[in-house]
């Protein structure tokens, strides 16, 4: 079991926890995951650790509640558990070891971006993070990127930061010259949009595919993707690839394999308590 | 912590135990007359729309009956047919006597997994196999008996005493929770170590929990073996990556002794066109999600896709274990494709007949070429290649080569593909120091220790994929190997002679001990 230390609301779907997990937190390096299950009876999921903390043996996991099971995790209390994490899994991100890095985060990949820009800046290399989200309540992991440099944050509406989509702060960046690396996580079509924008700038540009995973130990074959023309377990040999050999129809393809059945699952659970919760409802609401 | 688990459904009984009758034992010429028992189980029909055990279990009666069949040989070689040697004349006598707590006794200190092997081993190549009663006619049921004695045990945990020895203080740690883990923990725990099983999913097991489907083997009779395991001292660590979360020298650096148990369980896909649109599974993934994941239950927060048309490309038992849960989850046609004939499929002569009687559908000399799939990249038919046997290759089987011009398709809305699996390079690639071979295979001597000293392994691994049983017995073989190891006698003296029927008494009998019978032949 693994308590919940630590709760936060991060913006309207999205939650922030600081979980006990002291071998993990021991461990893990950037880009790694954990598969989670919340308790008997519920599935495994795949999340990413947005940071960790060895000192107090906790991992921090940022859950965006977009169905069941998101949403049965996000509606989790200081003082509940989370009955199943392992990990750490996948193999660490390829950090540079000098020069200068920019970090991409669309919406909750902001926070599985977050590690990868904290080991680079323990290298010494410079990085600018670029951040974005539909509108300003959307924008998180801020002040936590700022810490490990420079951070640009855009919102499609133009309500904080600089207006537009992340591709377009980071064409400026590319076009301004000195860029050794890319690295980029969000939804699908915004690392695939990432990646068509660096490949004639000629930068390495490092995506961390989100594909459907069961096991995460290499065994079911259900998160594998084509890479290269390869295919590959996004589980054990990633989740990071190269942007720019990425098959992303094909992992957006295989990503809505269970689309009806979420569907189905969400409507039957009804919608995460989360948003009430951050809309400035009472605290029992969310339970 | 789950709690102990009924082993065995309430609507089926275990009869209480009867006093022995004080009659004669019978002569040779009439256990010879005793017909062998036929095991109850569902109708095709029926079972092939749910998910509960198939055979039954016999009733008291019936495996008293099937126990006057043994014959009680002086030399059985029943018990050289067993890879884990259990002495089966021994545990027969005590049963045919009406003595369950002695035959449980005498079952469970042979075998840690005896709810297990009953079940699943293929008992007509092993013990069944080489009883005498085969020469001339139907070999003593050992399985269902083992089973009937095992379900017995599981249901009275009162009625056999630890066998727990003193503690040594010695710590040895166990990589996988699968039938070679479980046996080994067992072995050792017994032998008074203090034994920790690291397992990498939420639930222990292996191919017991993840991959041999319900219908064969409740989950719930392997959770009681591995409580039982646990009641003497086993203790189980879950979630915990060897490869990721510990390293094999980071273990190595905390136990006296490791034994790797950690299977062959990376799927082996096709490699065709197509092989990664939406409705192609391994049978791993298929598998794990109805089983562990338990997405047979239409409440289960896991989802599976049912296909109405299924097919299944294999001959192994996964492969039949995935057709037939591809009927139970509602397939209207399922069907296996494999590239050689009925006489070369790999799986057991049962499996393949129970497929048959649920309305399977087998395509015979018969290779996948193309997944298709419709413009939303579902799934839509599986093209396949006519095959004719040729010469016998390396492995003594025909080679089986394409005709052709002779390319069909069969019209299909899921494929899984059950063509084997092959070693997961997690751990191995965490142990640099760990000697593997071409296929990333463990390399081990003849007492299982690998190429780091104090590192044995077993199982899958080691083997390639193979049965529970052989498992089970490369794990009894490192128990046995470690605790010498631990205690400074190297190499491992030689096994013990084969048991023979000579029973200990367990307490003063009623019935008088039968007289050895001759072996014929």
């Amino acid at each position: 079991m693994h308590p919940i230390l630590e709760k936060t609301v991060l913006s309207p779907t999205v939650a922030r926890f600081v979980v006990a997990a002291p071998r993990i937190a021991e461990v893990r390096q950037p880009g790694q995951f954990v598969i989670v299950r919340r308790g008997t009876g519920a599935e495994r999921i795949p999340l990413t650790i947005a940071d960790a903390d060895p000192g107090t043996g906790t991992i921090t996991l940022v859950i965006q509640a977009i169905g069941k099971t998101t949403s049965d995790l996000c509606e989790l209390e200081v003082g509940d558990a989370i009955t199943d994490i392992a990990g750490p899994l996948g193999k660490a991100t390829e950090l540079i070891e000098t020069g200068h890095a920019v970090c991409v985060g669309g919406g909750v990949g902001t926070a599985v971006v977050h590690p990868i820009a904290q080991g680079l800046h323990e290298r010494g290399v410079r990085v600018t993070s670029v951040i974005g989200g539909r509108s300003r309540e959307w924008v998180i992991f801020e002040d936590e990127l700022r810490r490990w440099g420079e951070v640009v944050a855009c919102t499609d509406d133009g309500s904080y930061g600089r207006a537009g989509f992340v591709t377009e702060a980071l064409r400026d960046l590319l076009d301004a010259g000195g860029i050794d690396a890319v690295y980029a996580v969000g939804p699908v079509p915004m690392m695939k949009a990432v990646s068509a924008l660096t490949l004639p700038y000629g930068v390495t540009t490092t995506v961390s595919l989100n594909a459907i995973m069961v096991d995460g130990t290499g065994m079911c074959g259900g998160c594998r993707v084509t890479v290269g023309g390869e295919t590959h377990y996004a589980c054990v040999d990633g989740p990071e690839f190269d942007g720019h050999k990425v098959d992303f129809g094909m992992l957006a393809d295989r990503l809505s394999t269970y689309r009806s059945f979420e569907q189905e699952a969400f409507a039957k659970r009804g919608p995460c308590m989360l948003n009430a919760l951050a809309a400035g409802a009472p605290a029992e609401a969310s339970r | 912590m789950t709690e102990p688990a009924s082993p065995v459904p309430a609507d089926e009984p275990v009869e209480p135990v009867e006093p022995a009758t004080a009659k004669a034992p019978l002569t040779n010429k009439e256990r010879m007359a005793i017909e062998r028992v036929a095991m109850p189980e569902q109708e095709g029909d029926i079972r092939a729309h749910n998910f509960r055990e198939v055979n039954l279990g016999l009733t008291y009666q019936l495996a008293i009956l099937e126990a006057e069949r043994c014959l009680q040989c002086p030399k059985p070689f029943c018990v050289d047919g067993c890879p884990v040697r259990v002495n089966i004349p021994n545990f027969i006598a005590h049963l045919r006597d009406g003595d369950m707590a002695g035959a449980a006794e005498s079952l469970l200190g042979d075998n840690a997994l005896p709810c297990v092997t009953g079940r699943v081993c293929p008992q007509e190549t092993q013990c069944e196999g080489v009883c005498v009663r085969a020469r001339k006619g139907n070999p003593v049921a050992v399985g269902y008996l083992e089973r009937y004695v095992a379900d017995w045990a599981m249901q009275n945990p009162g009625a056999v005493p630890h066998l727990r020895q003193p503690l040594t203080g010695r710590r040895i740690g166990i990589v996988g929770s699968g039938p070679a883990g479980l046996t080994a923990a067992g072995e050792l725990a017994r032998k008074g170590h203090d034994v920790t099983v690291f397992e990498a999913f939420h639930a222990p097991g292996g191919v017991l929990i993840y991959g041999i489907p319900e219908f064969r083997l409740p989950k719930d009779i392997v959770q009681a073996e591995v409580d039982r395991l646990v009641s003497e001292g086993v203790k189980i660590e879950l979630d915990a990556i060897i490869g990721r979360t510990y390293t094999v020298p980071e273990l190595r650096e905390e136990y006296d002794a490791l034994f790797l148990a950690v299977g062959a369980g990376l799927p082996v896909f096709m490699n065709v066109p197509g092989e990664n649109f939406k409705g192609v599974y391994s049978a791993n993934e298929y598998l794990t999600r109805v089983n562990l994941m338990g997405a047979w239950n239409p409440d289960s927060q896991t989802p599976i896709l049912h296909g109405q048309r299924v097919v299944v490309v294999g001959g192994g038992n996964v492969a039949m274990d995935s057709v037939r849960t591809a009927r139970r989850l509602g397939a209207s046609e399922a069907t296996i494709v494999y590239r050689r004939s009925h006489d070369e499929l790999p799986a057991r002569a049962e499996e393949v007949h129970h497929a048959e009687q649920e309305g399977v559908r087998f395509e015979l000399l018969a290779a996948p070429v193309e997944v298709l799939a419709d413009e939303n990249r579902w799934v839509t038919g599986l093209r396949v290649q006519r095959m004719e046997l040729g010469e016998p290759d390396a492995s003594g089987r025909r080679r089986p080569k394409p005709i052709p011009g002779s390319e069909f398709v069969i019209d299909c809305d899921l494929v899984v593909v059950a063509i084997g699996t092959k070693a997961n390079p997690l751990l191995t690639g965490s142990a640099p120091e760990l000697e593997v071979n071409e296929w990333g295979y463990m390399v081990t001597d003849e007492y299982g220790m690998t190429s780091m000293p104090g590192v044995f392994a077993g199982g899958d691994i080691v083997r390639g994929a193979a049965t529970v049983i052989l498992a089970m017995g490369d794990g009894k073989r490192a128990a046995r190997s470690i605790d010498s190891w631990l205690n400074g006698v190297w190499p491992p003296p030689p096994e013990e002679p084969a048991a023979t029927a000579a029973r200990p008494a367990r307490e003063p009998k009623a019935t008088p001990e039968p007289k050895p019978a001759a072996t014929p032949g």
